[in-house]
């Protein structure tokens, strides 16, 4: 009897010992994929640390306000991007303008009201499509469609709807996404108490999908600001000394929309031209702006997951 | 079967339903709604019974291809709840619906639960403060919320959040009240508090309940319904259907030898 008890003693022993190392196995390949992950961040990471610093040191002497009030000059130590941030913005500005309202009704629509068929499902392609075309091909539409079919010259107001055009497929694309991430159970919850689906959607889907939305759009503007080619295929300026027209007048209405027809730059174009001359002392200039450019990107960006933060943190599915 | 003095609220009338791809997941169902009763609707998983209840408030039009073949009569005005002319919203509005999962919405306790009222256009604060305050009450809640209206329903515990969604269901006065398996998600404190609930809102509405407990059934439920792979199989007062069912397939569920 104790003999027997011994000898399952030893088996239960044995069985013991071939989990522990199984276990040990086990974590051996988990330690070692963590460690891959981290190798692969760090080198990612690396890659835009390098190219940030890099143009932060060539850039630095630059980082005064003046580089900011000034407008470009043929002298590259009194030049500055006074024109480019402010046509930049501008840009953008028409842009989120043009692009969101578009955007988000659009995807509104494709997920809550249009049937579910192939008509759908082709439209679904070609927007994801649309996300992957080049720019330049914007570009190119915007010229024929913006300046030369509707007039629009090659003003702020092209550049923000070509710009818009870029954007479109990125809001459609996030919207939908985040309206699919509201449960089911919530939008019943609606209808059974008698909600139209224009109640539903405008009291809970977009509510909800907000954050989500949000993080689109920004991402989206956060490409476009760095967008070059389809704002030089339109026209932009290279070299400009003067602001757009005020949008305040003094005189009634005091509103003025001149400056949409207004030519501009923008800051990538600006980096453009600098780059292309020969002085070095633009090309200081030139990697000054593209560490602004950065720091705008990563601005907006930080922006977009501070505010996904805030607004998701109330809404749990 | 039972008729005495009770008045018929609805009824289904010879009522199939199929699904979009064509599954027919109720086969010619008929059954009375009495006024001021709980209803309950038994039955294995799979058997139709919550198919049935979302027909009584269209919710099956949410999902293209559904068809209904049948009628759901609402007394006293013989509305037929499925017919094409009448609108899906204006049934909501008069029957409501408590689901399986608490499912409140991400806004405040008091939206929440007002959020039927201002569907409904209410712009009156006073009349939405007095209604919520009375659904509130109503279901049971209102001693636990009353200080934080404004907060959070998510910060509520799950037998508060359902407790909240029959106050939400509650504020617009509707005439029947459809429960799908309400007490499923919560744990038994919760279940009890729930169940004596309903058993006080019969005295004001009318209950139709699916539920997969047997004994839930038995406990608030003054009629029964069981249903097998889409068909009725028996309906009577609980009473009879728990202590001498009539069909034999009824008695094997009730006694456990099935489902």
């Amino acid at each position: 009897m104790k003999k027997q008890s011994n000898k399952t003693n030893l088996v239960k022993d044995e069985k013991l010992k071939a989990t522990r190392t199984l276990i040990r196995n086990h974590k051996r390949k988990d330690l070692l994929f963590s460690m891959l992950g981290l190798v692969m961040v760090s080198l990612i990471l690396l890659t835009l640390l390098t190219l940030f610093i890099d143009l932060v040191i060539d850039g630095y002497p630059k980082f005064t306000f003046d580089f900011f009030t000034s407008f470009p000059s043929r002298r590259a130590a009194n030049a500055g991007i006074l024109s480019a941030w402010v046509g930049s913005s501008l840009v953008l500005l028409i842009t989120f303008l043009s692009a969101v309202p578009l955007g988000v009704a659009a995807g509104v629509y494709l997920e809550e009201y249009a049937p579910k068929n192939w008509f759908a499902d082709l439209i679904e392609i070609n927007v994801s499509n649309l996300a992957g075309v080049p720019s330049i091909i914007y570009g190119l539409l915007a010229l024929g469609l913006f300046v030369y079919t509707f007039k629009l010259g090659h003003s702020i107001l092209t550049a923000g709807l070509t710009l818009g055009l870029l954007m479109l497929p990125v809001v459609i694309v996030s919207t939908r996404e985040a309206i699919r991430s509201i449960p089911v159970a919530i939008r019943e919850a609606a209808y059974a108490v008698g909600a139209t689906k224009w109640q539903v959607c405008l009291h809970h889907v977009i509510q909800y999908s907000f954050g989500g939305i949000l993080t689109g759009v920004i991402i989206g503007m956060a490409r476009a600001i760095g967008e070059t080619a389809p704002i030089i295929t339109i026209g932009a300026l290279t070299f400009i000394a003067f602001l757009p027209p005020s949008p305040i007048t003094p005189d009634f209405p005091f509103i003025s929309f001149e400056w949409l027809q207004s030519g501009f730059t923008v800051l990538p174009i600006q980096m453009f031209n600098w780059l292309s001359r020969p002085d070095h002392a633009f090309h200081i200039n030139a990697a000054a702006t593209g560490a602004v450019i950065i720091v705008l990107t990563l601005l907006m960006n930080a922006f977009a997951i501070r505010l996904r933060y805030k607004i998701r943190k109330n809404i749990k599915w | 079967m039972a008729k005495e003095n009770s008045i018929i609220k609805a009824e289904a009338k010879n009522l199939n339903f199929y699904y979009a791809d064509g599954t027919k997941a109720l086969k010619n169902i008929s059954l009375p709604v009495y006024e001021d009763k709980i209803t309950a609707l038994i039955g294995p998983s799979g058997c139709g019974k919550s198919t049935f209840l979302r027909c009584f408030n269209r919710m099956h039009d949410l999902y293209p291809g559904n068809r209904y073949d049948g009628q759901i009569l609402l007394y006293p005005d013989n509305t037929n709840v499925l017919a094409k002319g009448v609108d899906p919203i204006e049934v909501r509005m008069r029957i409501s619906m408590v689901f399986q999962k608490p499912n409140p919405f991400p806004k405040s306790i008091y939206e929440n639960v007002a959020y039927g009222l201002r569907v409904r256009g209410e712009k009156s604060k006073a009349l939405v403060d007095e209604k919520v305050e009375e659904a509130l009450k109503g279901a049971s809640l209102w001693n636990e919320v009353k200080d934080r209206l404004h907060d959070l329903a998510f910060n509520l515990s799950g037998g508060q959040q359902q407790r909240l969604c029959i106050a939400r269901a509650l504020a617009t006065d509707p005439e029947i009240m459809l429960f799908d398996e309400p007490t499923s998600a919560l744990d038994p404190i919760a279940t009890v508090n729930i169940e004596e609930l309903m058993s006080t809102l019969k005295s004001k509405l009318s209950i139709l309940v699916v539920t997969h407990n047997m004994q839930q059934a038995a406990r608030i439920s003054d009629y029964t319904a069981y249903m097998y792979l889409g068909e009725m199989i028996e309906f009577d007062k609980t009473d009879k259907i728990f202590t001498n069912p009539s069909k034999k397939e009824t008695e094997d569920y009730i006694t456990g030898k099935f489902g």
